[in-house]
Parts: structure tokens; C-alpha cells; sequence
């Protein structure tokens, strides 16, 4: 079976072409991605393809483009040691607790 | 720069393991094409994509397909095609066709 990213010729429904505005997380999702491959050498471009094609299949057709986005470069900077879950963890508590982000 | 395939060459898109990265879509995988040039060279995404270099380089081709022979059900013009990026090591001879 092909991964799933590779949808070519597989039936499909309508396309929905409408535009969106971007969402702020988006930017910073986009940011940090490019931030990670560009200045620091973190990662790859083939290496953030892979994590978003590794990502579970039902996962994957639910998730947006930013969503798979956000889940590959956590996934690539726990491999890499970058960061560890438990640090983004504690972060995403510390963030509930004060309920906002910035 | 040197690659296997000249300009016109007819060539058999293999069939590869999807276990991994790869970038030659299903679609054209068991189809014949027709180079239509050598890009050059560039790391291997494959390995890259897990953290390796890429390295050596491998030869990179633009390769066009006849939509009729990608789609059983084409109903488009005879002469529609789709052109795809596609490196050296998924590529055969194949018998000269009329692609």
C-alpha cells in the first residue's frame, strides 16, 4: 500500500478551493519549522516530509496542513534530543493553568 | 554531469518499497516514459529523510508520461502528459514505444 501522502489517482470527492485566512499559531507553526531546517540545521525538508508521511493514517486525512506541520517537528526535535516530551508537557501545563498562550 | 539516460530515452519506472520516504508517486511506478532531461545531481532524499546526507548525489531526470498510459480511463487529448522528477535508481531501459 502506498504511504499516505502519496494519494495520486485515488478517488476523491470534491476539492474545496476556498481561501483562509491564516491563523496566528499557523504562522509561528510555519516560523519555527522553517527557523528549525534554514538557521539552526535541526532538520531536514526530507526529514519533516517523512514525519508528516509517518504520521497514522486517520490522523492524517483529519489533520490540517499546519496540524501535520506541528506533529512532525515534535516528533523530529524529541528524535533529535532538541527537546523532550516531558518538557513539552510541563510547557502545555504551565499554559493551561494560566489559560492563554502568550 | 553524467547520468544514464539521454534526452529521449524510453524508460520503465520501477516498482519500489513504500515502507519508506520516497518521492516517485505510485501512479507511475510500472509505467513507461520518456526522459526529457537531466536535471543534474542531488542527495538522496530517501536516506536523507533520515537523517543521512544523501550522499552521493544521484542523477536526477524529468520524465513525461502519457496521461493515457497513467489512467486507464483518460478521456482527455491523446497528446496530454504529465512530466515527473524522478532520480536514476528507479529508472530501467525500456523497449522503444510511442510515448
Amino acid at each position: 500500500m502506498p504511504r499516505t501522502h502519496d494519494l495520486g489517482g485515488l478517488p476523491a470527492g470534491a476539492i474545496d478551493q476556498a481561501e483562509h485566512a491564516t491563523e496566528p499559531w499557523e504562522r509561528d507553526v510555519f516560523a519555527t519549522v522553517i527557523t528549525s531546517i534554514f538557521d539552526a540545521g535541526l532538520i531536514n525538508l526530507d526529514e519533516l516530509r517523512r514525519a508528516i508521511e509517518d504520521i497514522p493514517r486517520d490522523d492524517y486525512a483529519r489533520l490540517g496542513y499546519y496540524e501535520r506541520w506541528t506533529i512532525a517537528l515534535e516528533t523530529l526535535l524529541i528524535q533529535k534530543g532538541v527537546v523532550t516530551l516531558a518538557e513539552i508537557e510541563e510547557k502545555l501545563r504551565a499554559i493551561d493553568a494560566r489559560g492563554h498562550v502568550a | 554531469m553524467t547520468g544514464r539516460y539521454a534526452a529521449g530515452a524510453t524508460v520503465q519506472v520501477r516498482h519500489g518499497s513504500m515502507s519508506g520516504h520516497y518521492r516517485t508517486p505510485a501512479y507511475v511506478q510500472g509505467k513507461i516514459g520518456s526522459v526529457v532531461r537531466l536535471h543534474g545531481e542531488f542527495p538522496n532524499p530517501e536516506s536523507r529523510a533520515y537523517g543521512a546526507t544523501g550522499l552521493p548525489e544521484q542523477p536526477l531526470y524529468m520524465v513525461r508520461f502519457r496521461q493515457h498510459d497513467l489512467w486507464g480511463d483518460y478521456s482527455g487529448e491523446s497528446a496530454d502528459s504529465v512530466v515527473i522528477d524522478l532520480f536514476e535508481h528507479w529508472l530501467a531501459p525500456a523497449e522503444e514505444q510511442d510515448v
